[in-house]
């Protein structure tokens, strides 16, 4: 044993005994962006442009300029991307502590549901029997609601937009005021586009998610993947967004750290 | 009576694509002004503002009264074909080419007191022996200059199949056309256009394959379309593209567009208008970067070789329409832009047609009262814009009167437009 248990954990992760896991998207010109209807303010995508590829802009070197919203790819929303959260101190993507950028997580399996029901709400009382089975949610933990949403690679079928919008899977209103006022979560994260479902906006109130767990100083994580790899609980998250002024959220590497024994 | 032509062969891949070449080029300053009413699509020659002659070829003076105010004015054009030859032999590599040639001279009916001007033109297959009646008409050849051509008095069956006039022309039967976006109402028009005027097929470009728009999968399921995906705003996707069907263009119609209308100050930011740039201009700029070579390379490929590219621009690009002031803004951009395009392409004969409508009959001119060009009306300006000879078309009765009213004074069609008019 070692008098430090950081290096410790290192040579865990050399010996394998503690896997890292990649829960985050490529990000690439060609994953879908966040839809908003098109009077609206829009997001960018994603775009990568070439600066040089050891031609004549440049010899020695490939190098490119990308461009994207805060909330593009897989990503961080701080307090204040939501009107709920916009006085609250350090709600903004500079001043979260960091030390809430490394927390526990608990994986809530809703992937049958989903299958079944892309409209599929995770309500309180499924987190309820969850707790029975794994356990009461610690507090300052993530709850992350795997629905193996990131295994759809066709983007048609990631968005999953009808006539009446997108249809995507996300928590109730009374689930995430479960998760905000009773277990004083981190926040709660998603393998879709949004922590709000894809009909969200038809939820009382609209995109509840959003407007709780923000209005409560949490974050959210949107497009996350690999949730399938991860143990319902015990894992620790790495989920420090880029240091944006003011910013709003951010693309981020959310690493995962598992313990295999 | 023209052959009516039949569907081309396919191409011998084991034989080198043809270099494009060109007819003559070369013009006087003043003769750039029969190609100057030959571009919008009209025939035009001096007349005399003191005598009243008509002149040809343009000149500095009148050749009947030496007054030096000579004035473009439209020409109706029928005349009397006097003479014809054809051509079996030419020193020029374009002509020799596609011989044989037939040209001839027309003399033009008598407008007024004085002696009609004879003209040197290219004659139609379906223009009789001399003598006989015709109409002349200025087109746009290979290289970008007018030329005139005799046309039969009366429309011939399958007349633009003429090999002479197909020269002339961008006709878009039994030519591949992609339109880069077919999701707009503009878009579905223009790919029903062109499959009626002949397209065997037509690439039809989908961004953001989650949204569904009304129409779009009845355009998918016609049998001469095929899907493919582009999204302008995307460097790799546009390179993507040009890889994937880039040689099998022949006419490229840019309907990827972003609208909105608003004034400088009712929309707070610049998030808009860069997205209107973004698709506008800089969208038009990687097109033309990842599809323009290889178009270029093909202007001389057989019979069905790459011929056009068509912007759908707006009359707002020459006079900013302040009520839509960042996209009239991201369209003068394009129209500058489109007209480096023709510089750098014309060297191929591949024609630049630029369109400049009037306000359209879409979702972002819902507050604009009419008239408003339908999109419909719009692709087919497109198609006649290529069976015809021209390069600037302006649709809609709006645009015609901010085109006259620019041309005459773009100052005061300014301060006409800032103040509402």
């Amino acid at each position: 044993m070692n008098a430090n248990p950081l290096l410790d954990m290192v040579r865990g992760i050399a010996e394998r005994n503690i896997r890292v896991i990649d829960l985050t998207q490529t990000l690439s010109p060609d994953f879908p962006q966040i839809e908003l209807p098109p009077e609206m303010g829009q997001c960018w995508p994603f775009r990568l442009e070439e600066v040089s590829r050891y031609d004549d802009r440049g010899l020695a070197a490939y190098w490119n300029n990308f461009s994207c919203g805060e909330h593009t790819g897989t990503h961080f929303d701080a307090p204040i991307h939501w009107v709920s959260g916009r006085n609250l101190p350090n709600n903004s993507t500079d001043t979260v502590p960091v030390e809430n950028m490394v927390a526990p997580a608990c994986v809530v399996d809703c992937a049958t549901h989903a299958e079944q029901n892309a409209d599929f709400l995770l309500s309180a009382d499924f987190l309820r029997n969850w707790e029975e089975e794994h356990g009461r949610i610690p507090p300052r933990s993530w709850v992350l609601m795997r629905t193996d949403w990131s295994k759809r690679s066709d983007p048609e079928s990631y968005q999953n937009f009808d006539e009446e919008g997108q249809h995507t899977p996300g928590p109730d209103t009374d689930a995430v005021r479960f998760l905000v006022e009773e277990r004083d979560v981190m926040g709660f994260g998603s393998e879709c586009i949004g922590t709000d479902a894809g009909q969200a906006m038809h939820l009382r109130p609209p995109y509840p998610c959003h407007y709780y767990i923000h209005g409560a100083g949490r974050y959210g994580l949107q497009c996350l993947t690999n949730l399938d790899l991860l143990p319902p609980t015990g894992s620790v998250l790495f989920t420090a967004p880029l240091k944006i002024k003011q910013g709003s959220g951010s693309p981020l590497r959310v690493l995962a750290l598992v313990w295999e024994g | 009576m023209a052959k009516p032509l039949t569907k081309p062969k396919r191409k011998n891949p084991v034989l080198r694509t043809r270099a494009p070449m060109l007819p003559p080029a070369p013009r006087s300053r003043i003769s750039l002004g029969l190609t100057s009413g030959a571009a919008r699509g009209a025939f035009e020659l001096q007349v005399c503002r003191d005598c009243g002659a008509v002149q040809y070829p343009p000149r500095e003076a009148c050749r009947e009264c030496l007054s030096d105010l000579l004035d473009w004015t439209p020409q109706r054009g029928t005349g009397e074909l006097v003479a014809h030859t054809t051509l079996r032999h030419a020193m020029e590599n374009y002509f020799r080419e596609r011989l044989p040639w037939r040209l001839g001279i027309v003399k033009l009916d008598r407008e007024g007191a004085n002696e009609a001007p004879s003209l040197i033109v290219h004659v139609h297959g379906d223009c009789g022996e001399p003598p006989c009646r015709v109409r002349v008409r200025a087109m746009l050849d290979r290289a970008g200059q007018a030329v005139l051509l005799a046309l039969p008095e009366k429309d011939t069956p399958h007349m633009s199949d003429d090999p002479q006039m197909r020269e002339l022309t961008c006709d878009p039967k039994f030519r591949k056309v992609f339109v880069t976006d077919g999701k707009s109402p503009v878009g579905q028009s223009v790919v029903k256009a062109m499959i009626a005027a002949g397209s065997d097929l037509v690439w039809v470009g989908e961004a953001a394959p989650w949204k569904k728009i009304p129409g779009f999968e009845e355009i998918r399921a016609l049998p001469e379309v095929t899907v493919v995906d582009l999204d302008v705003t995307n460097p790799d996707s546009v390179k993507r593209c040009a890889g994937q069907i880039g040689p099998k263009v022949d006419i490229l119609v840019n309907t990827a567009e972003q609208h909105r209308a608003y004034s400088v100050g009712s929309r707070y930011g610049t998030e808009n208008a860069r997205a209107e740039m973004e698709i506008n201009y800089f969208g038009l700029l990687r097109l033309a970067q990842e599809f323009g070579p290889v178009m270029m390379a093909r202007g001389g490929d057989t019979e069905t070789n790459a011929v056009a590219w068509v912007n759908i621009l707006s009359i707002f690009a020459l006079a900013n329409n302040p009520d839509q002031s960042t996209f009239s803004a991201s369209k003068a951009a394009a129209h500058s832009l489109a007209q480096a395009m023709r510089a750098g392409m014309h060297r191929s004969g591949v024609r630049v047609i630029n369109l400049y409508p009037g306000p359209l009959d879409v979702e972002w001119n819902q507050e604009l009262r009419p008239p408003k060009v339908t999109p419909a009306a719009l692709a087919r300006a497109i198609v006649g814009a290529l069976q015809g000879g021209a390069e600037d078309v302006y649709p809609g009765d709006v645009a015609k009167d901010w085109y006259e009213r620019w041309r005459t004074d773009p100052k005061v069609l300014e301060r006409e437009l800032a103040h509402g008019e």
